[in-house]
């Protein structure tokens, strides 16, 4: 197989460049200056494509490989994927689901707890020496608040199985409600927000879930609740989100993703009830070694003729 | 009884001067307060001397010490309600030996501290504060740029005393998929995690320890060189038990040496006083020991300690008394 060529669209994981390098003959998208050139070189011999949460495969990419059989995320999010027109063309996809579900949903809490209880402030105020001079504030106590959930999916049932261990309420909104659940069904996000402390982001990004969490749902929030985004940055309004931050209106977040990353909108940097994480959902070596080997695994499986392990289309 | 029953019962109240949460309540349920610490011009002695020969009750907060002189100063103490689970800061041996009953704050704010304990372990292996600190810094220019955190899920934690707040936090990690086992002075029947009888083996069985036993002469430097070097370089410790749990210093080596690989404190010997060495390290956070600093938590303990006061002046059953022998 070495002679396939599998097109890596950027830097994601050595571990994983490093076993597709031993299987395939390996192309580093990132390394060159001139991409178009570089495509125009190697357009018959890429055959595959990895991508992940942060770069795909769009329509430009998909139609600039006429032998492109595969593109395998390594992510389990697929907005980046022109997903119409692989179908089109009977171009395979595949994705990286359940190996990360618990580290998001772990991830998930860990955020709740660390905007509720002022963790990294705490951290902070301890390192600074102001310990010396005062005890910290008091913060907001997690046990027993109610937890909204959009979108309860694995990750998002995950996120309730733990929420619940707190004894939170866990209310959630889906596109139909999900028979032989406990939980507490709202029909729209605007309800939902209104009946909850703590609104999580957990569905995946599409055309209609974009900016799902906009003004109205932040309004809905208010000063005393709190946003947490664990899927996509586009889900929520990022310009009003820094207004309500800033102006008040709504009571915190936490985010580990951003409509444009790297970039973070500067005004909340400086604020106490934000924490701001660089898309690290999946972010732990077990998590990430796991996610590459299904990538090289279902690679594998297209290229033998066998089933893929994970495939969407 | 004597006359003096029928006037609102006198309290001493032993707290620094910002912690004023329980004030109100004291007020409200009639109960007439003197402070120790409005005696600015005397010294503590001449205010205990002059105020103090008929107080029974003592509230305790903050962790204030209450050492022999001070109980030896108040001839018909009877009672000292810690507004805390912790009670290591009062005399024991004086208030055994003067038959002064003390109770603590029982499970007024097991939940918050179980919280915050769920909460730093998942902020260390995580690594949520350091990279917080790196986006507000800025440094975020390149996608997936930084150090990878560790996965909780099937990792075993084992846990320093399975108490009320142990049990809390036992309960909140078992849908992580965390393993749980437990050591404490002795086996807790009907509990489904695995017992040790010993630190030193729960240590070299797991992954993490969480730290909720009280601190005791027994417990003192629980954690020592040894159970870190047991608990290997992939190890994390989390305390929100007292500072004494562990031999700080020794801690302090171990981490800067890589003997283990992280942890996440509320608690140090000396508070408010932290280990500089600590400051310059990612794998670690510091909380200044606010467990139990929610405003839920500080009513509820109010409510035990005005419970229990009302009860020790009606002559009823206390709450959480503690076993001093």
């Amino acid at each position: 197989m070495e002679s396939i060529g599998v097109l890596m669209m950027c830097p994601m994981n050595s571990y994983l460049e490093n076993e597709l390098q031993k299987r395939f003959n390996l192309l580093r998208y990132w390394t060159s200056p001139e991409k178009s050139v570089f495509l125009e070189t190697h357009r018959n011999s890429i055959r595959a494509v990895v991508g992940n949460a942060f770069v795909g495969a769009d329509a430009q990419l998909i139609n600039d490989l006429p032998k492109l059989e595969i593109v395998s995320s390594f992510s389990v999010g697929l907005d980046k994927i022109d997903l119409g027109i692989c179908k089109d063309k009977g171009i395979r996809v595949t994705n990286t689901p359940d190996v990360l579900t618990e580290d998001v949903a772990d991830l998930a809490i860990g955020l709740i707890l660390a905007l509720l209880r002022r963790l990294c402030e705490c951290d902070r105020y301890v390192r600074s020496g102001k310990w010396k001079q005062g005890d910290f504030k008091l913060t907001t106590k997690f046990s027993g608040k109610s937890v909204g959930i959009i979108g309860l999916g694995r990750i998002g049932t995950a996120i309730a199985k733990r929420a619940e261990a707190f004894s939170c309420p866990i209310n959630y909104y889906s596109r139909t409600v999900k028979p032989d659940v406990a939980y507490k069904y709202y029909p729209t996000v605007v309800d939902l927000a209104k009946n909850s402390d703590i609104l999580v982001v957990a569905c995946p990004l599409s055309d209609e879930t974009r900016h799902i969490v906009n003004r109205q749902v932040m309004d809905a929030l208010g000063p005393k609740s709190v946003l947490i985004n664990i899927g996509r940055g586009p889900h929520v309004d990022e310009q009003e989100l820094v207004k309500a931050l800033t102006e008040g209106r709504l009571g915190g977040a936490a985010l580990d993703v951003f409509e444009k990353e790297p970039h973070v909108p500067e005004e909340l940097f400086g604020l106490e009830n934000v924490v701001l994480l660089p898309h690290v959902g999946s972010g732990t070596v077990e998590t990430r070694n796991a996610m590459a080997d299904l990538v090289v695994g279902n690679l594998e499986a297209h290229f033998s003729g066998k089933s893929l392990l994970t495939p969407v289309v | 009884m004597e006359e003096s029953s029928l006037l609102p019962p006198v309290v001493l109240v032993h707290r620094p001067p910002a912690l004023d949460f329980i004030d109100e309540h004291l007020s409200r349920h009639s109960f007439t307060a003197l402070y120790t610490h409005t005696s600015l011009e005397d010294s503590l002695q001449d205010f205990l001397s002059s105020h103090a020969a008929s107080v029974r009750a003592v509230v305790s907060l903050g962790r204030l010490p209450i050492p022999a002189e001070f109980i030896s100063n108040l001839p018909s103490l009877e009672i000292v309600v810690c507004a805390s689970v912790g009670f290591d800061h009062v005399d024991l041996d004086e208030c055994r030996r003067r038959g002064v009953v003390i109770t603590n704050a029982g499970d007024a704010y097991g939940e918050d501290v179980a919280d915050l304990a769920v909460g730093l372990l998942i902020s260390v292996i995580r690594r949520i504060a350091a990279v917080d600190r790196y986006v507000r810094s800025g440094q975020w220019t390149r996608l997936w740029d930084y150090p990878l955190g560790f996965k909780l899920n099937r990792k075993k934690v084992g846990i320093v005393g399975l108490g009320s707040i142990g049990s809390l936090v036992a309960k909140r990690l078992e849908p992580f998929g965390c393993i749980i086992s437990y050591n404490s002075r002795n086996p807790k029947p009907d509990v489904p995690y695995a017992y040790y009888s010993n630190i030193l083996s729960l240590a070299a069985d797991n992954d993490f320890l969480i730290l909720c036993c009280s601190l005791t002469d027994e417990t003192h430097h629980i954690v020592n060189r040894e159970v870190m070097e047991t608990l290997g370089k992939n190890g994390v410790i989390i305390n929100i038990g007292r500072g004494g749990l562990i031999d700080e210093k020794e801690m302090v080596k171990c981490l800067v040496n890589g003997v283990i690989w992280g942890v996440g404190l509320d608690v140090f010997e000396n508070e408010p006083e932290v280990p500089e060495e600590l400051f310059g390290l990612e794998n670690v956070v510091l909380s200044p020991h606010a467990a139990g600093m929610t405003a839920e938590s500080l009513n509820n303990i109010s409510e035990v300690a005005i419970a229990n006061l009302k009860a020790f002046f009606a002559d009823q059953p206390l709450m959480f008394t503690v076993q001093l022998d």
